[in-house]
């Protein structure tokens, strides 16, 4: 194992610290937290708070879309392990500004457990809280039986709609209801080409042969459905692709936006070239991709690899949520 | 037999001790069907014991479960920081009632089920307290029986948590939550408490 750092088991605390030194414009620490709360406190007067968090490791996410028009907070736990609720309480604290506040949870048994404690608690102070549990990779049979799919690179699309309803004076009750008609129209699968390996372990999650891909792996490393010699970019677009043609049954005409999301360890420069295959291919299904995002945002170490998210865009107010004006570490646009 | 405080926190030291000394064995545990830090988080959340109690001895019994609950709630994350926090946190609320180590369990149980909504034979440490409490209720809890309810993990397929992604995989492998619940009572046995 090659990383910068000092000592392992500090690696969250001193992450969160330069952060907070890097951009004092965007965040700010809470007090012996590493719940970081949005600087512009005047862009949440009066708005429901927005708040997410889950295990470190997946960066920018989650600190890196706080800000005007995404996320109030976000509390960064230990690497690939979910937040603790105190935390999660002292970021719904800090987001709340009287009307309430909206969390948007990843489906794992951990972090919808703690985000479940730090409800219990801010119920006590009558704080109103509501959440999504996001699900969006399809790559996990979606059954009773099972914890259920996880919550992946999509989330972010999430953060985006959320966030940007929420800075127009969304209620409580509204941006729940919006979650809920958003969430089944967002899905993701990824490839990886290489395993994660989390500092305090040293060694890759798993392991793949020089020439070996899997698809279907989750942001921590979870096992796909099928490993197989590396393809060309095409490939694994047709791949990737066929899988959600198939979730979503698209036809031609249908309005979409795409998110192409890299792992962190894929250059851009093979991120575009994938973009350009997944654009070319659902241009010749027919398909209006009406919005696209390239880059690292949902990443999982230094795992190799990328995801491809679609939304289905049925409602023109999604695509004006993901349109609007943004102004984070990690996403801006005017 | 009632549960003092003395006795917990001699449980909880040996608890402590066992998951530090056995961090990377429970890690590797939950590296086929989990995430890999299942030992680290307990290693996290055996120091933020010795801490707190270290700091202030707690003045009862109530009083050594809230602290031990809130050092597990603030300091382990994952699943099993929500899950071993709510147990010691109802625990310590239904120890104002009574002092019986079978009802403790049983309460402690109860928070387990309520929080993470698995039922026994889901390969997870339901699997373990289920048993036991069974096992304290009818006053023959022995090493033997947590063992067994460790063991009997193995062939399970697991329906709850990480390991449900791995689906059928997941069989053959032990579930890291139930040894680390089996070390939890395996030390409370050689605590010197009986149940
Ligand atoms: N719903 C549940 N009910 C009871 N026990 C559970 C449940 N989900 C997981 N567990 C237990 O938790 C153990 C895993 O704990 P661990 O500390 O590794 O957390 P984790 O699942 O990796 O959390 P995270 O994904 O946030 O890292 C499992 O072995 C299982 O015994
Ligand atoms: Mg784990």
């Amino acid at each position: 194992m090659k990383k910068i750092m000092n000592d392992p088991q500090n690696i969250v605390p001193e992450m969160v610290a330069g952060l907070v030194q890097a951009y004092p414009q965007y965040v700010e620490r809470l007090p012996e937290t590493e719940a970081l709360v949005r600087h512009d406190k005047a862009s949440m007067a009066g708005k429901v708070g927005v708040i997410s968090g889950g295990g470190s490791g997946h960066e920018p996410t989650h600190a890196g879309f706080v800000g005007a028009g995404m996320l109030s907070a976000a509390v960064a736990g230990q690497v690939f392990t979910s937040p603790t609720p105190d935390q999660l309480y002292a970021a719904i604290k800090a987001a709340d500004h009287g009307k309430g506040v909206f969390m948007v949870i990843k489906n794992y048994s951990g972090d919808v457990m703690n985000f479940d404690m730090a409800k219990d608690m801010a119920d006590l102070d009558d704080i109103k809280v509501k959440s999504i549990v996001v699900d969006d990779d399809i790559a996990v049979e979606n059954s009773t039986y099972t914890q259920g799919r996880r919550g992946v690179a999509g989330t972010i699309f999430m953060h985006k709609i959320i966030g940007a309803a929420a800075d127009q004076g969304a209620s409580l009750d509204e941006l729940e209801a919006l979650a809920k008609k958003v969430m089944p129209n967002i899905k993701t699968i990824a490839v990886a080409l290489s395993g994660a390996t989390v500092p305090e372990v040293g060694k890759p999650g798993f392991d793949l042969a020089d020439d070996e891909i899997e698809y279907g792996v989750g942001i921590h490393g979870e096992p796909g459905y099928r490993k197989e010699k590396l393809q060309p970019s095409k490939a694994l677009v047709t791949e990737l692709l066929g899988r959600l043609k198939d979730e979503f049954k698209y036809q031609a005409g249908d309005h979409f936006a795409v998110l192409i999301n890299g792992m962190g360890a894929t250059p851009l420069m093979e991120q575009y070239v994938f973009t350009n295959d997944a654009l070319n291919q659902l241009a010749a299904d027919d398909i209006n991709v009406d919005f696209t995002k390239v880059g690292n945002y949902m990443t999982s170490l230094d795992m190799a690899g990328i995801s491809l998210t679609l939304f289905k865009l049925e409602d023109d107010a999604w695509l004006k949520g993901l349109q609007y004006p943004v102004d984070t570490i990690a996403w801006t646009q005017k | 037999m009632t549960l003092t405080l003395e006795d917990t926190l001699k449980w909880l030291h040996g608890f402590d001790a066992t998951v530090t000394a056995q961090k990377a064995y429970l890690s590797e545990l939950d590296t086929p069907i989990g995430d890999g830090d299942h030992g680290n988080n307990l290693a996290r959340g055996a120091a933020a014991i010795e801490d707190a109690l270290g700091k202030q001895e707690p003045a009862d019994l109530t009083a050594a479960l809230k602290t031990i609950a809130m050092a597990l709630v603030s300091k382990v994350g994952g699943a099993s920081g929500a899950l071993y926090g709510t147990a010691f946190l109802e625990m310590a609320k239904a120890s104002r009632e009574t002092q019986e180590v079978a009802d403790l369990l049983a309460a402690g149980l109860a928070g387990l089920q309520k929080r993470g909504g698995a039922t026994t034979g889901e390969k997870t440490m339901i699997d373990v307290w289920a048993p036991v409490v069974a096992a304290a209720k009818a006053g023959n809890l022995t090493t033997q029986v947590i063992d067994d309810a460790v063991q009997a993990t193995k062939p399970m397929k697991a329906t709850k948590g990480r390991a449900s992604y791995v689906g059928d995989n997941s069989i053959g492998h032990l579930d890291p939550g139930s040894v680390s619940s089996g070390y939890l009572f395996s030390e409370m046995l050689k605590a010197g408490v009986t149940a």
